[in-house]
């Protein structure tokens, strides 16, 4: 019952930001609000940008590669630098250049994978100054690449689709920071965390406990790292942790922060296109999707764990609790998890790996759907948008037609780039996981023996190269060869597929508007819905099945073992 | 290309001071002003110093107190255990904590048997609280009715009802327990 009210709340809750902040997020994107002005345009004159002038595709890629480059570098050196730069009360020293590297890709590709634990390696300033800077940053970027997207679908024979700088600048101001502002007052209200004083020594006299209690500038922190589907946490246990996550008040609006702006987006994108119900034919299948995974994880986690039933312990009624924590329970920790793995967010308020073979397989197989349900900000809409694309093309083959989208022809290169796109993420995950599992190297990083070994090393290339950044935290990433590795596939996840998707946005925006005909496949309809989750489920479920019967299905089948 | 690496400097630094120094220190200075005690991690004082945070476990030992999750209570280094559900070192752990428990006299729940997501789980079900009464109220010579009442009082949650589960901060619980105890020894 508890349950049904949250999922309740968090429906309606979504559907008025659906309505509002899907509305004003095409305004900005528009150039119709202006109402922070007087911190745009002092922005745009540093910068030396006209924000009236527009790029073609290939500029605005190239100062999108060329910004996250920098990014890249320059949190690299922060954190190499760590040791003596101000701001590190806690006095931790350089992080090592491997797992600089890979925090660094981690962070600017909106991924937030940690192979370090935040409370023992990073100074305040490396979190707030360095992190959680990108946690805005890579967040604005995703949104102003599926604009771009939108952009090509709506525009008419233009040559450009949109200003880097000028969208990028507008993302985090009028949509990220102001809400981030908000949400991170009501979690510091709720007991998280905000202090730039250092660690703290206790000591118990009723039971002789001495602790450490590492602390800082977390609320800020937390508020964006879920609106912007990143994810990063500042301590090892991430949303786990009460310093971030306190109350089920603060668990349910994590997972309200964390869709809105991807299931608003398709508001957004349904007005620019000038038809709302083009957006509410994705979002539902996003909806469909999202509600089968999260019915089928929520009743594994009910059942319980083995281990605990074979140690002769009931849990009846308390479900799954090994890696839970007490405060949110089975079902609430699952829906939280849910989310994260569905939105590339990677945050987590329970420990993935501890969960049920199928529960955990939901979590693991929610992600190799390609992070479209409703996926990460910007990301969900822009990938979904290829699988639409993928799906005309599909309508067009069965009837025989030319097949449109939008009253945009989809022709040969269309689907050439699109194709590209779709299969970026499924490429890399499977050529790394069996790189990793035939190397030693890669041998060593799982904790648990048998299948579920398998399914961390899975999990890990899987959550990396969809940007997503939660794991099955038995693995130990933190060698020079999960950092390398990890890397390249968080950079080919962020960047291979957003080349395309820019270059698809700049092609389809050089076209004429074919007018509807009698002929042309509707694409607002349920009938289009039901095309789109066929072709999400087809693609994932052909290329990953083989790997996923390896890991947790085996782990499910195999009844009355332990390993 | 050139225009594209010095504009990607400028706005780094402007991201770096606005959203990397600004945004982070006006949210401290909105928590030292209006929720200092949240903000500084919800110390609970000692008198000389702190004897810990109500949102940070603590391994409490022996019946004479309350247990909560079976975690390594290191704020230093949190996070599961990590095992999986197939584990032999989960059904190891898990058995060895119904066990303990049973050598006090107390059935094992879930939450006594199983690591937390944090590895600090301050917190533990109303009902993992209510089977461990007996036994505490054996060793510290206190009535069962007066310890039901003290976990009744504790009961926190779900947030508006139905946000989270209902639980009981070990923490302060055992904190109230001690209050007790040397109420009760007074009075006899």
């Amino acid at each position: 019952m508890d349950f049904f009210l949250t999922l309740l709340l968090l429906v309606a809750g979504l559907a008025l930001a659906w309505r509002y902040l899907g509305s004003y997020m095409a305004a900005v994107y528009d150039g119709r609000v202006s109402f922070l002005g007087f911190l745009e345009r002092p922005t745009y004159r540093l910068l030396g940008v006209d924000p009236e002038r527009e790029q073609s595709w290939q500029r605005y890629a190239g100062a999108l590669i060329v910004y996250s480059g920098v990014a890249i570098l320059l949190l690299y050196g922060m954190l190499r630098l760590q040791g003596i730069l101000p701001g590190n009360p806690a006095h931790h020293g350089a992080v090592a250049p491997a797992l600089s590297w890979n925090t660094a890709v981690s962070f600017v590709t909106n991924t937030n994978w940690q192979n370090y634990s935040g409370e023992s390696t990073m100074s305040y300033l490396s979190q707030m100054g360095g992190l959680a800077v990108q946690n805005f940053v890579s967040a604005s970027v995703g949104i102003a690449v599926a604009i771009c997207l939108i952009r090509g679908l709506v525009r008419r024979e233009s040559s450009t689709i949109g200003n880097f700088w000028v969208d990028l600048v507008r993302g985090v101001y009028y949509i990220l920071l102001p809400i981030a502002l908000v949400f991170a007052v009501v979690f510091l209200a709720e007991g998280a965390i905000q202090t730039m004083a250092g660690p703290v020594s206790v000591h118990d006299a009723l039971n002789g406990v001495h602790q450490v209690i590492p602390r800082g500038p977390f609320a800020s922190q937390e508020a964006i790292k879920q609106l912007g589907t990143n994810g990063g946490g500042s301590y090892n246990a991430n949303g786990a942790t009460p310093f971030e996550n306190p109350t089920g008040l603060t668990n349910f609006l994590s997972v309200f922060l964390i869709l809105i702006i991807p299931v608003s987006l398709t508001y957004t994108f349904g007005k620019m296109v000038g038809n709302r119900r083009q957006g509410m034919a994705l979002l539902a299948a996003m909806t469909i999707l999202f509600g089968v995974w999260l019915g089928v994880a929520t009743y594994a986690e009910s059942q319980g764990n083995s281990a605990v039933a074979a140690a002769g312990v009931s849990q009846r009624a308390s479900g799954n609790m090994e890696g839970k924590e007490a405060r949110f329970g089975y079902s609430q920790s699952t829906l939280y998890n849910i989310v994260s793995t569905q939105t590339s967010t990677g945050s987590v308020d329970s420990a993935n790996d501890s969960y049920t073979p199928i529960g955990g397989m939901m979590l693991l197989t929610g992600m190799m759907l390609g992070e479209v349900t409703p996926g990460g900000v910007g990301s969900g809409l822009y990938t979904i948008l290829v699988f639409a694309i993928i799906a005309v093309f599909l309508g067009g083959l069965m009837v025989g037609r030319t097949p449109e989208y939008l009253g945009k022809k989809i022709q040969a290169r269309e689907v050439k780039l699109a194709a590209l796109a779709a299969l970026v993420m499924p490429i890399t995950v499977l050529v790394l996981t069996a790189i990793a599992t035939a190397l030693p190297a890669g041998r060593a990083g799982p904790l648990n023996a048998g299948p579920h070994g398998f399914s961390e090393i899975l999990y890990a290339f899987t959550s990396q190269a969809n940007n997503n950044g939660s794991a099955f935290a038995g693995l130990n990433g933190n060698t020079a060869f999960y950092n390398i590795l990890g890397a390249i596939a968080m950079l080919a996840g962020r960047f291979v597929i957003i080349i395309p998707v820019l270059a698809l946005a700049g092609v389809l925006a050089a076209k004429q508007v074919v007018p509807a005909s009698a002929g042309t496949f509707r694409t607002d309809t349920p009938l289009f819905t039901g095309l789109v989750i066929g072709v999400i489920i087809i693609i994932g479920a052909l290329t990953f099945f083989p790997a996923v019967s390896l890991g947790p299905i085996v782990e499910q089948l195999i009844h009355g073992r332990f390993f | 290309m050139i225009i594209h690496l010095r504009r990607a400097v400028v706005v780094s630094v402007i991201f770096f001071v606005l959203l990397g120094l600004a945004y982070p220190f006006l949210i401290t200075g909105v928590g030292a002003a209006f929720f200092s005690h949240q903000a500084n991690g919800d110390l609970v004082s000692s008198g000389t110093g702190y004897s810990g945070s109500s949102l940070v476990g603590q391994h409490w030992v022996g019946p004479k107190w309350f247990q909560g999750r079976p975690d390594g209570d290191n704020p230093m280094a949190t996070g599961s255990q990590n095992f999986g559900p197939k584990s032999k070192l989960l059904l190891h752990f898990a058995r060895a904590e119904a066990r303990l428990l049973a050598k006090e006299g107390i059935k094992a729940t879930n939450e006594l048997v199983t690591g937390s997501g944090s590895g600090i789980d301050p917190d533990i079900s109303p009902h993992s609280a209510y089977v461990q009464v007996a036994a505490v109220a054996r060793a510290d010579h206190l009535a069962p009715a007066a310890l039901r009442h003290l976990v009744a009082t504790h009961i926190t949650g779900p947030y508006w009802g139905f946000l989270g589960s209902s639980y009981v901060n070990v923490f302060s619980l055992n904190r109230s327990l001690a209050r007790l105890e040397s109420s009760s020894g007074r009075a006899s």
